[in-house]
């Protein structure tokens, strides 16, 4: 009786799995629909975009530079191990470009974004925000969803090239406070280790990391229930899937990076 | 004749088996303010989101300004609604952006209207709520009273010949509610539209109906005029009005 229990209820999850991931990709069909269509909302857009880019540029900034600086601090040491302290600028430039930079600031954007995302549209939603613009002929799909998910993945790639570029200033204070580099040179040095096939995939792959921040975000607001509980649960559970989504992605990138090299 | 400007027939929906409206028949003649009563969790509310295509029926026809609603493409759905204002229990004002903004946004849709037309609208529908002072406030800075005069004047913009109230005295003073009450009363006079209100205030019933329908198990139980229900012979209507 009890095995039969754990099995209903096992069925009942996988159920509930497939009725999400069915119902996610027709939400992500309806974007792409919705978002070739017109009229095209581009003044909302660039109003999302300073919400979501322009506002999250400190956070990010913060977060990149430390970043930077102590991983240039904690590579110092094995590196002298090796005698090869001169290789630390490059080493540290190309974790940066290639992994850490966009990987970061993606979840630093899935934190910040994708729960006010979630949040903004599940409250829209339970105080029946969403319903009003329906009922007075305007498509909220179009209005909150697309508009949303073209900003995010329009102003991840600009923040990562942001976190980048400050991140490898701390890293050259990094390698300042236990050494004397000049920054001339410790920019030459990352420069002619940095090859185009180490900036593009990761360019590339932040446009993906904030099209499902994104998305995931909008999912979870736009099909939020249960009142105001269901607004925190919204916020909370995009955060997760969107921050999971990300080291997925990054997963696959790799992958298909390493295939081309 | 008169003429009808909404028909709901044989309207059924549940939810999680649950059976909330059985078989709903009403008609909406131009003009007239029906008001549909009932305990809640009757299913009201149901019923008029079921009306403008907010919640999909499970089976039965709703009709307005002749078209099934159910047979129309999501764009002439849009044409529809346009014609249908509603005014939501919690107003559903959008908390982020001004009450101006508020008011202008339905009208996005309307690509000819210049700016100084917008604005004429605008003020012409808040001077028809008496809220005109708030304009440049934001939802937050509004009283409950004041929210659902936005709700309205937001509703009104479109000039809409249905109108649709869900509570629309929930939660408020009975002065306010009163205020409210002749407001609704005051827009069918002067627009000449015709009302669906949702209500269990008797007293907001007794300023603005025209008509009643009375909902009980999922169905229409009493129809009539508010002294006909209030003096009827069934215990359980009468009960509503003591």
């Amino acid at each position: 009786m009890e095995l039969a229990s754990i099995e209903n209820n096992n069925f009942k999850s996988l159920k509930g799995f497939f009725n999400e991931v069915a119902r996610l990709t027709r939400f992500t069909s309806r974007f792409f629909k919705e978002a070739i269509k017109p009229p095209y909302e581009i003044s909302t857009i660039v109003k999302q975009s300073y919400s979501l880019g322009y506002k999250s540029f400190p956070l990010v900034a913060i977060t990149g530079f430390i970043m930077g600086l102590v991983l240039t601090i904690q590579s110092r040491p094995t590196l002298a191990d090796f005698g090869a302290v001169s290789w630390l600028p490059a080493m540290v430039a190309i974790s940066i470009i290639r992994e850490i930079g966009p990987v970061i600031a993606a979840l630093i954007f899935a934190g910040k974004v994708g729960s006010g995302i979630g949040a903004e549209l599940a409250s829209m939603k339970e105080t029946e925000q969403i319903d009003a613009m329906e009922v007075s002929g305007i498509n909220p799909f179009k209005y909150l969803v697309v508009t949303r998910i073209v900003s995010a993945t329009l102003m991840l790639p600009v923040l990562v090239i942001a976190a980048d570029a400050i991140s490898l200033y701390g890293a050259y204070i990094g390698c300042n406070l236990q050494g004397d580099v000049n920054f001339h040179l410790f920019f030459l040095q990352v420069f002619q280790k940095l090859a185009f096939s180490d900036i593009f995939p990761a360019f590339i792959k932040t446009f993906f990391f904030g099209f499902f921040v994104g998305l995931i975000g909008c999912y979870k607001g736009y099909y939020a229930n249960k009142g105001t509980e269901g607004v925190g649960a919204a916020a909370n559970s995009a955060v997760v899937i969107a921050s999971l989504a990300v080291f997925i992605l990054d997963m696959i990138a790799v992958q298909i990076t390493s295939m081309f090299n | 004749m008169e003429v009808i400007v909404a028909e709901v027939a044989h309207l059924k929906k549940s939810f999680d088996n649950i059976s909330v409206l059985n078989d709903i028949n009403i008609k909406i003649n131009k003009g007239e303010n029906l008001v549909v009563f009932g305990k809640s969790g009757s299913g009201k509310s149901v019923l008029i989101k079921c009306l403008v295509g907010l919640i999909e029926a499970d089976d039965g026809n709703v009709i307005l300004f002749g078209k099934n609603i159910a047979d129309l493409t999501s764009d002439e759905l849009n044409s529809v609604r346009k014609k249908v204002g509603f005014l939501f229990q919690s107003a559903a004002l959008y908390d982020s952006i001004t009450v101006r903004e508020n008011l202008e946004f339905p009208l996005r849709g309307f690509k000819s209207k210049s700016k100084e037309e917008i604005d004429i609208l605008v003020i012409e529908a808040l001077k028809n709520v008496g809220l005109e002072d708030a304009i440049d406030k934001i939802p937050s800075q509004l009283s409950g009273g004041m929210r659902k005069r936005v709700g309205l004047a937001r509703t009104l913009i479109l000039k809409p010949e249905i109108i649709l109230y869900d509570e629309p005295t929930t939660g408020l003073d009975p002065i306010t509610s009163k205020e409210i009450s002749n407001l609704i009363l005051e827009v069918q006079k002067k627009y000449n539209t015709s009302s669906v209100i949702i209500t269990h205030d008797v007293e907001c019933a007794r300023i603005t109906a025209n008509r009643m329908v009375i909902i009980k198990n999922g169905v229409c139980f009493a129809e009539g005029t508010f002294k006909e229900l209030s003096e009827s012979k069934d215990e359980w209507v009468r009960s509503f009005f003591t």
